[in-house]
């Protein structure tokens, strides 16, 4: 991990960088600083913060000047990056249906013939690992999946897709991804949950969050059509367990 | 207390304030491309500065109401009709039941607004009413809005006079700030070499006919980034400068993204942003660049100059068109293609990542 970095992003933000590659340990730091800032604000003890946004490798808050100016921030930041770290949280591990192969899942057999494996073994080693969650960003509750095993590794299409499901479960580089919205996509898919990361009517309407674990679990399609009538109706249909740090 | 489009034009939408608080969910804020113009919009019909209203380019169509109203639009001067008269921009005009009310493009800024009294009451999503038309969030259905839809409104009170600034303003915007675009180097300066930075300031950009809701490339100069146009993603805001390979360097705007991965040469300072949306195509500008202090500075000096002027808007004599404030307002600015500015930025990026 570097020595953290303040980075100036305009006269309204600020983003303090801890490095400048995916890591866990530094993802990790980052999630535990958003978490001390939001506890700072919710005590009342920091004021004027509008925005707290953990992102892979550096922490960006945005910040109303009338209230807080960005110096005074700065060393506020600084000053938490210093301390030595607090014990990790336990994280939320969510196990996540998926139907793999069909229509959403249309690159399944293309990515098993790349990887010189059958559907079933690809299958498996996607189930197999768990990932983390880097980052929500992009589109409301879209997860940047992390920890994918290297053999399913796979660049982007050249040329994206005009319109991706929600639910569609894909690969993009070293990333792995739960489309949360419908749209273009240039993200090779194999499979598709009917769990959706975000749905505004429900109560909850965000799933997950940065630094929670993911596990999919294969289904087969009547499974996956009831739970998808359960998620229409405004269900939220998987609940996270706790797995110490 | 209902609006409703008899026609609709490309490209409105309903905007409030926007969708605060929850960046670190993915989600935009959406709102106004140009706040300060929305905010007189809606203190001209006596309503809170984040009201909702609508926000057009192109014509933004033809409306009728089924009770008394007053409406105002702001930001750019445009041919505004009550059946066949004529009436100002810049100030509030009474609409009522049996008129209708019909708003061109914009002449010579790209953005406009019209607010009407009691502000528009669609429901509130995620907390704010702001449309944000990638994700589909908010005004009606998360789209444009289109004929025959209809607008609920909030409560109004009927006998308030109509207002307008204590002073006419230039171009119907309440901000009168002048010169280069002003710029904040940073978050990833470091990327670019000391003669991208050279010509960040030195050469002149111009506004190319890519541009939406989300983000305006620039043209004319290209910067090319020494360290490559790929980083792990970061957090964005709206006026972040980013560089993609192309080398043509993209603003962000009200419903950017709320993460990106191309390196981002500098941020517009936040008192030029809307000025800088404002241009229209083929409009050409620099850059100076200037400290985070010196824009925190600006910025509050800003905010305080529209408090005034929204505090010191006057009522209007009776009389619905004088002369000396028809003079004041350019009623034949040229024509642009109102076409050009609704080509999506970022078509088919949907898969951007680090």
């Amino acid at each position: 991990m570097m020595t953290p970095k303040l980075l100036p992003c305009g006269d309204s933000a600020i983003s303090l960088q801890l490095g400048e590659t995916v890591d866990a340990a530094t993802n990790a730091r980052i999630i535990a600083l958003a978490a001390a800032v939001k506890g700072l604000c919710d005590e009342g003890a920091l004021r004027g913060v509008l925005d707290i946004v953990p992102t892979y490798r550096s922490l960006l808050l945005r910040y109303d000047p009338a209230e807080i100016r960005g110096r005074a921030l700065e060393e506020l930041l600084l000053d938490l990056a210093g301390r030595p770290a607090l014990p990790a949280a336990p994280a939320r591990l969510w196990r996540v249906p998926c139907l793999y192969g069909g229509e959403v899942g249309q690159d399944l057999e293309d990515l098993a013939a790349m990887k010189g494996l059958s559907t079933d073994a690809l299958i498996a080693i996607h189930a197999g690992t768990d990932y983390r969650v880097y980052m929500i960003g992009f589109a409301p509750g879209f997860a940047y999946l992390g920890g994918q095993p290297a053999i399913l590794d796979t660049p982007r299409l050249p040329k994206p897709r005009q319109l991706i499901p929600r639910g569609a479960v894909g690969i993009g580089g070293q990333q792995g991804n739960i489309n949360s919205v419908a749209g273009p996509s240039g993200w090779r898919f194999l499979g598709w949950t009917p769990v959706r990361a975000f749905d505004p009517a429900r109560a909850e309407p965000f799933l997950f969050r940065a630094g929670d674990l993911i596990r999919f679990c294969p289904v087969g399609a009547d499974e996956a059509r009831a739970l998808e009538a359960r998620s229409a109706a405004g269900e939220m249909i998987i609940t996270p367990e706790d797995v110490p740090a | 207390m209902t609006i409703t489009l008899i026609s609709a034009g490309p490209m409105l939408t309903i905007q409030d304030a926007g969708r605060f608080g929850l960046r670190h969910m993915g989600v935009s804020p959406a709102g106004p491309v140009d706040a300060a113009a929305m905010a007189l919009a809606n203190a001209l019909c006596g309503n809170e500065p984040g009201a909702a209203a609508l926000e057009f380019s192109g014509p933004a169509g033809s409306f009728r109401t089924d009770q008394a109203l007053r409406f105002a639009v702001t930001g750019s001067d445009c041919s505004i009709r009550i059946d066949t008269r004529l009436v100002a921009a810049g100030e509030s005009h009474r609409l009522n039941p049996g008129e209708t009310l019909s708003i061109a493009a914009p002449r010579e800024a790209t953005w406009a607004y019209a607010a009407f009294s009691g502000g528009i009451a669609t429901p509130l999503v995620l907390g704010a009413r702001a449309t944000h038309l990638r994700s589909g969030l908010g005004g009606i259905e998360g789209r444009a809005l289109r004929a025959g839809d209809r607008l609920p409104r909030g409560a109004d009170s009927a006998d308030t006079p109509c207002l307008r600034p204590a002073r006419p303003l230039t171009g119907h915007r309440p901000l009168s700030e002048s010169g280069p675009i002003r710029l904040i180097p940073g978050p990833q300066d470091d990327y670019f070499s000391a003669e991208a930075l050279a010509r960040l300031t030195e050469c002149e950009f111009t506004v190319t006919p890519q541009r939406d809701r989300m983000a305006m490339v620039l043209g004319r100069t290209t910067l090319s980034a020494a360290r490559g146009h790929d980083i792990v993603s970061d957090g964005t805001v709206p006026g972040s400068v980013q560089v993609p390979g192309s080398g043509m360097p993209l603003v962000l705007l009200a419903e950017s993204q709320t993460t990106g991965g191309y390196p981002k040469i500098g941020t517009v300072a936040s008192v030029d942003l809307a000025r800088l949306a404002q241009l229209p195509v083929g409009a050409g500008f620099r850059f100076q660049l200037i400290s985070r202090d010196e824009g925190e500075e600006l910025l509050l000096a800003q905010r305080a100059r529209l408090r005034k002027l929204l505090a010191d808007l006057v009522a209007k004599p009776d009389s619905w068109m004088r002369s000396e404030y028809l003079l004041s307002c350019d009623l034949v600015g040229g024509f642009y293609d109102p076409g050009e500015i609704l080509r999506p930025v970022m078509q088919g990026r949907g898969g951007e990542t680090s």
